[in-house]
C-alpha cells in the first residue's frame, strides 16, 4: 500500500481524499495557499505544506512547488483531485519522474484525451460514436466554411485544447462563421494557450449522460453505470443523478459498452468518465473523457455502495480491482446538488465573501461533502463550489423529495448561493418527470 | 457630466480593455475582472470617452469600487 498521499487540491475534494486515506491507514499531506491557511482541509491532514500566495498560478498550479512539498513531507503518492493540475499530462509525467505514484491514469492517456480532436479520432477508431464534425482542427475561416458544408448548421466551434465549455460558440448561419471562427480562435489561445478550433454539429436539446469507468493495471476494465448531468449553466453541471431517468435499456447498454471499449482502447487505468450526448431518439455521441475523479462521483457511490476514492488509491498502489462487473449494481437512486457561491438572480455571477453562518442539512439518506465552515472566506481566486448535497432514496422520487427537504434545511449566510435556483429546478414539472436536456437553464426554464 | 464606472462584483483585474481618451459605446467592456475562474466584463453604462482608469491588472477590487471614469 501507499505510505502517504499528498492531495494537490483544496476544499471538499481534498477532504474526501483524506477520508479515503484514513480508511486505508495511509498518511495524509495537505498543501495550501496563503488564502487557505485556516481552511478545514489543512487542519485535517497529518501534515500541511504552504505552497505560496493566493493566486492559483502561484500555488496550486505551481508544479515545482507541489513536487517539492511531496519531497519535504515524505509523501510517496499524489492525488490531484479535479480541476487545477488533474488533467495536466506534464504534471502526471513529472510526478512519475520524481518517483511519486500519480493517483490517476498514465500521462499518455491524459494527453490523448486532453486533445479533443485526437480523443474524437481515437474513440471513433474504437467504434464509439462521435458527434459529426471536422476530423481535426480547421486552419482558417475558409477551411471552417468548407468543413461546415458537410456538417450543416447550427454548428458549434470548440477549442481543441479546451474543456469545461470554455471558448465554445454556437453558429447558426454560414454568414456568421468567419467572425465566430476568429473570436473562438482568440479565446482558445488566451484560455488554453492553443488556438486550434474544430467544428461539431450542434445538437438541439440533448441530454448529457456519462458513464463512470474504472480500470486496473492488470487489464480489467469495468463501468459503474451512468450519471445524468443535463442541468448545467455555461456548460457546467449543477445537478447530477444516477440512474439516468427514462433511459431505454438499449441506449444504456450501448453507452456502457462504448465506454468500456473506449477506455480499453487507450489503455486507461484508474477512475475516468466518458461523457456522451444523447438525442431524443436515444442516439448517443461521445463528447469527451474526463481523466480524473469527477465532482459528481458521490451519486455513483450512493447507488453502487462502492467507495471510488478508496479504489483509486488501491489501484494506484498496483492492486487488482476489487469488483467484477456483475457485482456492480445500481440500487435505488441518488441525486447531487452543487451549492456554489453564485447569484442565480444575476446570471450566476460570483459571490465571494465570508460565510457568517453555515448550517448544512442532515437526516436519512443525506450526505454532505463540504470544503467550508462558518467563518470561511470564499475567495475570488478559486472555483465557487462551497459544498455538495447528495440525497439517496429507494427510488428517484424519494431521493428528490429528500433533497428538496435538505435544501430547505440548509442555512448559508454571508454569500449568495445557488440554493434558490436548485429549489426551483427540483420543483419544475419536467425535472420531476425526468424530462431533461442541457439547454434548460440557459433557455430560462427555471426563472 | 463625468460618470463613475463601478465594479459590480468583487474580483481581480484580469485585463484593462480601454485606456484614457478611448471612445466607448454603451455596453463596451472597460475592464475585465476575474473572479472564481470566470472572466466578467465591467461595461460602460453609456457611450462616452474614458477619462480615467483607476485600477491596474492584478489588483483586487471590491464590489462598488470605482474602476474607471467616463467623460
Amino acid at each position: 500500500m501507499l505510505r502517504a498521499v499528498l492531495v494537490a487540491n483544496r476544499g471538499e475534494i481534498a477532504r474526501r481524499v483524506f477520508r479515503a486515506c484514513r480508511r486505508l491507514g495511509v498518511g495524509t499531506v495537505a498543501v495550501y495557499s496563503e488564502a487557505d491557511r485556516d481552511a478545514p482541509h489543512v487542519r485535517e491532514a497529518d501534515q500541511a505544506v504552504l505552497l505560496g500566495p493566493a493566486p492559483a498560478r502561484e500555488s496550486y498550479l505551481e508544479i515545482e512547488r507541489v513536487l517539492d512539498a511531496a519531497r519535504r513531507s515524505g509523501a510517496d503518492a499524489l492525488h490531484p483531485g479535479y480541476g487545477f493540475l488533474s488533467e495536466n499530462w506534464r504534471f502526471a509525467e513529472a510526478c512519475e519522474r520524481a518517483g511519486l505514484t500519480f493517483v490517476g491514469p498514465p500521462a499518455e492517456a491524459i494527453r490523448a484525451m486532453g486533445d479533443k480532436t485526437e480523443a474524437r479520432r481515437l474513440m471513433a477508431a474504437a467504434g464509439v460514436p462521435t458527434v459529426p464534425g471536422s476530423p481535426g482542427p480547421v486552419a482558417d475561416a475558409p477551411a471552417a466554411e468548407a468543413a461546415a458544408g458537410g456538417i450543416g448548421f447550427p454548428l458549434i466551434l470548440k477549442a481543441a485544447g479546451g474543456g469545461g465549455g470554455i471558448g465554445m460558440a454556437r453558429v447558426d448561419r454560414a454568414t456568421d462563421l468567419a467572425a465566430a471562427f476568429a473570436a473562438a480562435t482568440r479565446r482558445a489561445q488566451s484560455a488554453f494557450g492553443n488556438a486550434a478550433v474544430y467544428l461539431e454539429r450542434y445538437l438541439e436539446r440533448p441530454r448529457h449522460v456519462e458513464v463512470q469507468v474504472f480500470a486496473d493495471r492488470h487489464g480489467t476494465v469495468v463501468h459503474l453505470h451512468e450519471r445524468e448531468c443535463s442541468i448545467q449553466r455555461r456548460h457546467q453541471k449543477l445537478i447530477e443523478e444516477s440512474p439516468a431517468p427514462g433511459l431505454s435499456p438499449a441506449t444504456k447498454r450501448g453507452l456502457t459498452d462504448a465506454a468500456v471499449a473506449g477506455a480499453r482502447a487507450i489503455g486507461y487505468v484508474n477512475a475516468g468518465t466518458m461523457e456522451f450526448l444523447v438525442d431524443a431518439a436515444g442516439r448517443f455521441y461521445f463528447l469527451e473523457m474526463n481523466t480524473r475523479i469527477q465532482v459528481e462521483h458521490p451519486v455513483t457511490e450512493e447507488v453502487t455502495g462502492l467507495d471510488l476514492v478508496v479504489e483509486q488509491l488501491r489501484v494506484a498502489a498496483g492492486e487488482r480491482l476489487a469488483w467484477r462487473q456483475d457485482d456492480i449494481v445500481q440500487r435505488g437512486a441518488a441525486v447531487e446538488c452543487r451549492v456554489y457561491a453564485e447569484d442565480p438572480d444575476k446570471n450566476f455571477l460570483p459571490s465571494p465573501g465570508t460565510l457568517t453562518r453555515l448550517h448544512p442539512p442532515g437526516g436519512e439518506g443525506i450526505r454532505v461533502e463540504s470544503g467550508v465552515e462558518t467563518g470561511s472566506v470564499v475567495s475570488v481566486h478559486y472555483d465557487p463550489l462551497l459544498f455538495k448535497l447528495i440525497a439517496r432514496g429507494d427510488g428517484r422520487d424519494e431521493a428528490l423529495a429528500r433533497m428538496r427537504t435538505a435544501l430547505d434545511a440548509t442555512v448559508v449566510e454571508g454569500v449568495r448561493t445557488t440554493i434558490p435556483f436548485l429549489r426551483k429546478a427540483l420543483d419544475h414539472p419536467d425535472v420531476r418527470r425526468g424530462v431533461l436536456h442541457t439547454q434548460m437553464v440557459d433557455q430560462g426554464a427555471f426563472r | 457630466m463625468p460618470e463613475q464606472i463601478k465594479a459590480h462584483i468583487t474580483g481581480v483585474v484580469f485585463q484593462i480593455a480601454a485606456k484614457p481618451g478611448d471612445r466607448v459605446g454603451a455596453g463596451d467592456p472597460v475592464i475585465v475582472l476575474e473572479s472564481m475562474k470566470m472572466e466578467i466584463p465591467v461595461e460602460a453604462p453609456r457611450a462616452g470617452v474614458v477619462k480615467e482608469i483607476n485600477v491596474q491588472e492584478g489588483q483586487t477590487v471590491q464590489e462598488g469600487d470605482t474602476v474607471a471614469v467616463l467623460e
